[in-house]
């Protein structure tokens, strides 16, 4: 990625769309709108200062909203351009309040609230579409209750959870355990808000509220307006102490999840959604519980599937080593429905296909092996370009030619052709370099024997 | 080599914090005071990334604000940001060769994650380390070396005809050189590719038929890599065909040897009649099946996936679908039944097909490796798993699916090419993720089924991408090479044994008769570093660039210092 931002050759137009081609193989014309970031990528040192000090904290995309950013972000931590950018829904100055404090903040003077998208023409000899894919919303399979349990998440989600830079620093958390973080978090917050208030009123009368308030319940004080609000503030805290410490009390049982369920075909393989198979689910989800279980060797992890389908170099063998080594147990059945038990663990109902047993299963988390879904703009952008899609609504190529779209000099490569892994990714992106070089070559080729 | 020798040092040392893959597990601001303290450091400072964009600019700001002549990154490996934070120093005008890395992540936090205050020792140790060998290092200029526009590729294949195809259209010169007496390789076997069932031999013949017209490609078939000498951009590599051997200049080289097919000697009754291979199948199926074969059973991972090749060959599934189709095509009465751990129909179109061939009666059984199926006369018996019960298939044809195994040539191939195979005998890419179409030496590339079993659109979407690989020094013309190599320091001492050039695994090394007498002269284009001729030589007349006996022994010194 940093190779790509500073390489001399490469033009990077991020947070930009592309609105309109014209033209055609050898000679387009595309119209890019450049989005208003109100940051100046040329003035900005990305020291992130403005992030610190910003007051509005939005769900964070990045970590599949599992924490939380400002609403003057970098997308996450490494990316290129380092610069960052404000989100114009929940900025405070944008939406008219007032604010501005990171343009106070900013040293380098890069904050520039009037900024307005750009257009920007370019001529250019070939097109190479590299979209990607989204994440299936697992919640459309209802039997799988993703969002009423919190402890099923899907993949990508896990993979955040995982991650050293992600929310939990690569505590394997459950939600429902960070969820009741969070509360007690708020309610002692609440509660030392309130404490105070107390405080001053017992300052005040000389009593401590505890007595006060049976007075108070007595009938003592009734037409005192005062003394009438010190009581409700007494009931807030008693309405806050008693489920703060219940909460407290259960937190202290809260461990990192160590029985992992990985349910694969999450919308794929499956007539009512995608068809297809998302190739490379199988390895993330082996690679998923390899992972965890290296961050906590008491981890087991159980994969539900069809097949296993560990098909590319060295997969298989990765498969067994996960099978013998990182507590790795292969089901095959697909998952007929995920039900909520105590303590929030999610139960597995199955058939053992190989036993012919209805089966149910208690775990500490479920993750959602989620089909290669067609990215949401892709239509779009193939209206743009005039490229065809095919009948999932991927782009659509052609055996002998697997990179080339149905206009010449528009190239596709990675999920937007069709859902793959990285290696295959990025020999189908090298491809799809060659091609666009090809067009770019017989110009230059063609240039010279007409001077010759 | 120009050198400042009354220079002051001025080290600056910046410590990432690798989000917390670092931070989280070592004493940061102990490892920031005991790096300030370090002779000749004049400069530190800790980063959340020293790699993002911000980091980088922190490095540039220091050398020019703090006028640092010495630079040491204190974070990840060098295999993959050493390149980064070299590039960072040069681009403000500081030797990149004045840059030191230190591994503090995977050598301590990674390694001692339970361990946080012997992991934090080890990064002071390596720190000091590190710090002591950038003040005796020294700047070193890189070496160009022109690139002849002539590729090599190796086998004539699916994969090495569009590899081939692709350069020539880009205008560059091509050689083929293939073992068999015509172009198409395994191609030639197979009746239709799945799912488009488009004919093999049409496609082949497309390639063909462009190949022999294109101005710019030579083919040699009946022919083979006898000898290769030289380096990126700079080969001689002589070429044995029935005439003789031919000597031809090249600039890269394309390895697109694909692979054969394993015979199943001695399993499931195998007898290339009755019990035959898909591919032997295949052939059945060009010239026509026999409309008297009416129950077909085909066993999957016949020889693969097992203690002997454990790998999954990727394709059979694929295949045994196709022809499970095309046999219901050509006998619609047939039943054809799959006998499968796995059904590896990954992807779009495989799954598709898959699918396909249930609408068009395929019948599909489960077996587990602790209970393969029993072929017998003429019957196939195998437990099925749903039904919970034995079954007996009748069997007028058994064909089994046996994986691609690596060509017998490999290993003496890899030996020419100087590259290495993997465990399963296939080549080994420079990296399995993001360099799957390279190989770890420069000027050599990969595609198709020589790397591991692919099907066709996968290998030609392989050899576009090894093309676009391999033009690249094709199209630059001249190639940069790391000046971390092998210098005769101290030629006096070199008394021209040899031993160091007969151990060089690069060829960089020759006797040169000199002046002074027979002395080693390094081929400094061909040289990658290893240090093999400076550990042998006895006279301490060879060292290596950045890695002298000065700064190794430093480095020693600090560490027992310490």
């Amino acid at each position: 990625m940093l190779d790509v931002g500073r390489h001399p050759n490469i033009n990077l137009m991020a947070y930009s769309e592309v609105q309109k081609v014209e033209g055609s193989i050898g000679a387009f014309k595309v119209t890019v709108r450049k989005k208003a970031r109100y940051v100046e990528e040329d003035k900005c040192t990305g020291c992130g200062a403005c992030e610190e000090k910003c007051p509005t904290v939005v769900p964070d995309a990045f970590n599949e909203e599992l924490g939380t950013r400002k609403a003057i972000y970098a997308y996450f931590a490494q990316g290129i351009p380092s610069t960052r950018t404000i989100d114009p829904d929940h900025c405070r100055q944008l939406n008219g309040k007032k604010c501005g404090i990171c343009k106070k903040t900013c040293q380098a003077d890069a904050i520039n609230f009037d900024q307005k998208d750009q257009i920007v023409e370019l001529d250019v000899a070939a097109i190479i579409v590299a979209a990607g894919y989204d994440v299936f919303d697992p919640s459309r399979i209802p039997e799988y209750r993703y969002r009423e349990i919190a402890n099923v998440v899907t993949a990508i989600e896990f993979e955040r959870l995982l991650s050293a830079s992600g929310p939990t620093d690569g505590h394997v958390y459950r939600p429902s355990d960070i969820a009741a973080r969070a509360k007690i978090e708020q309610l002692e917050k609440t509660l030392n808000k309130t404490t105070k208030a107390l405080k001053r009123y017992e300052e005040k009368f000389g009593e401590a509220s505890e007595d006060f308030y049976k007075k108070f319940q007595n009938g003592q004080f009734s037409d005192d307006e005062e003394r009438k609000k010190w009581a409700s503030r007494y009931e807030e805290y008693l309405g806050i102490s008693g489920p703060l410490q219940e909460l407290k009390k259960q937190a202290e049982g809260f461990s990192s999840a160590k029985r992992l369920a990985f349910i694969q075909c999450v919308g794929s393989r499956d007539f009512r959604f995608y068809p297809f198979c998302s190739g490379y689910c199988c390895m993330h989800s082996i690679k998923e519980a390899i992972i965890a279980h290296e961050h906590e060797p008491e981890t087991t992890s159980a994969i539900f599937g069809m097949d296993i389908r560990a098909v590319g170099k060295g997969f298989e063998e990765y498969k067994i080593r996960g099978g013998n080594q990182s507590g790795i147990t292969y089901v095959r059945g697909r998952v007929a429905e995920i039900m909520e038990g105590a303590n929030h663990n999610p139960i597995v109902i199955y058939e053992d296909t190989r036993e012919r047993k209805v089966k149910s299963q208690e775990f500490d988390m479920v993750i959602l092996a989620t089909a290669c879904a067609p990215t949401k703009g892709l239509p779009d952008l193939a209206k743009v370009l005039g490229i065809e899609l095919d009948d999932y609504g991927f782009v659509k190529t052609n055996p002998v030619s697997p990179v080339d779209t149905t206009v010449p000099g528009i190239y596709v490569c990675g999920c937007a052709e069709s859902p793959m892994d990285v290696p295959e990714s990025v020999a189908q992106a090298s491809s799809a370099a060659e091609r666009a070089a090809e067009v770019i070559s017989l110009q230059s080729l063609n240039k010279e024997s007409a001077v010759a | 080599m120009p050198e400042k020798k009354d220079e002051e040092l001025r080290i600056g040392v910046f410590i990432c914090h690798c989000g917390s893959n670092i931070a989280g597990y070592l004493d940061m601001e102990a490892l920031e005071e005991f790096t300030k303290a370090l002779p000749h450091v004049v400069f530190v400072q800790r980063n959340l990334y020293t790699c993002s964009e911000g980091g980088i600019n922190e490095i540039k700001k220091g050398i020019v604000e703090q006028n640092l002549n010495r630079v040491v990154v204190a974070s990840c490996t060098p295999r993959t940001h050493e390149p980064l934070f070299r590039n960072s120093c040069a681009e403000v005008g500081l030797n990149p060769y004045l840059f030191e890395m230190v591994n503090i992540r995977d050598q301590c936090s990674w390694v001692h994650m339970q361990e946080k205050e012997d992991a934090t020792e080890k990064a002071k140790d390596l720190i000091r380390m590190g710090v002591a060998k950038a003040a005796l290092l020294q700047p070193q200029e890189p070496i160009m070396s022109e690139v002849t526009t002539r590729a090599l590729v190796l086998g004539g294949g699916i994969a090495g005809m569009t590899a081939a195809l692709a350069l020539a259209d880009r205008g560059y010169e091509v050689v083929i050189v293939e073992k068999q007496d015509r172009l198409g390789g395994m191609m030639n076997n197979i009746n239709k590719l799945g799912p488009s069932m488009i004919n093999a031999d049409e496609l082949v013949s497309q390639k063909i038929k462009a190949i022999d017209e294109h101005p710019k490609i030579t083919v040699f078939t009946n022919s083979e890599l006898a000898a290769v000498k030289g380096f990126i951009g700079k080969y001689k590599v002589d070429v044995k065909t029935g005439t003789g051997t031919k000597n031809i200049d090249i600039g890269v080289i394309l390895v697109a040897t694909g692979a054969s097919v394993f015979t199943p000697k001695g399993l499931y009754g195998y007898d290339g009649k009755h019990v035959i291979t898909q591919l032997e199948l295949e052939e059945m199926m060009k010239k026509g099946l026999d409309p008297s074969i009416k129950n077909v059973v085909m066993i999957q991972c016949v020889g693969s996936r097992n203690e002997d090749r454990p790998y999954c060959s990727r394709i059979c599934c694929q295949v045994a679908v196709k022809n499970a189709i095309l046999i219901r095509d050509q006998n619609p009465e047939a039943r054809v039944s799959i006998l499968y751990r796995d059904m590896q129909m990954y992807g779009v179109e495989n799954e598709e097909m898959l699918r396909t061939s249930k609408a068009r009666g395929v019948r599909y059984i489960n077996y587990s490796p602790e209970n393969p199926p029993k072929v017998e006369e003429e019957k196939v018996q195998v437990y099925h798993p749903l039904l919970g019960e034995e079954l007996e298939l009748p069997a007028d044809l058994v064909v089994l699916a046996t994986p691609l195994v690596a060509r017998e040539d490999t290993h003496d191939l890899s030996q020419l090419l100087r590259v290495s195979i993997d465990e399963n005998g296939f080549y080994l890419e420079a990296h399995v993720k993001l360099r799957p179409l390279d190989f770890a030496t420069d000027g050599i590339f990969l595609c198709g089924s020589a790397r591991y079993p692919a099907n066709v659109r996968e290998v030609v979407a392989q050899a576009l991408g090894a093309a676009s690989r391999a033009s690249i020094p094709l199209s630059k013309g001249s190639v940069v090479v790391e000046p971390i190599i092998s210098v005769l320091a101290n030629e006096d001492a070199c008394r021209g044994c040899g031993l160091c050039a007969a151990l060089c695994p690069y060829g960089a090394l020759e006797i040169r008769e000199t002046e002074k007498g027979r002395k080693v002269h390094v081929i400094d284009v061909a040289c990658k570093g290893c240090g093999v001729c400076a550990a042998t030589c006895y006279q301490h007349a060879l060292t290596i660039n950045s890695y002298t006996d000065d700064q190794v022994t430093a480095q020693i010194e600090a560490f027992l210092g310490g």
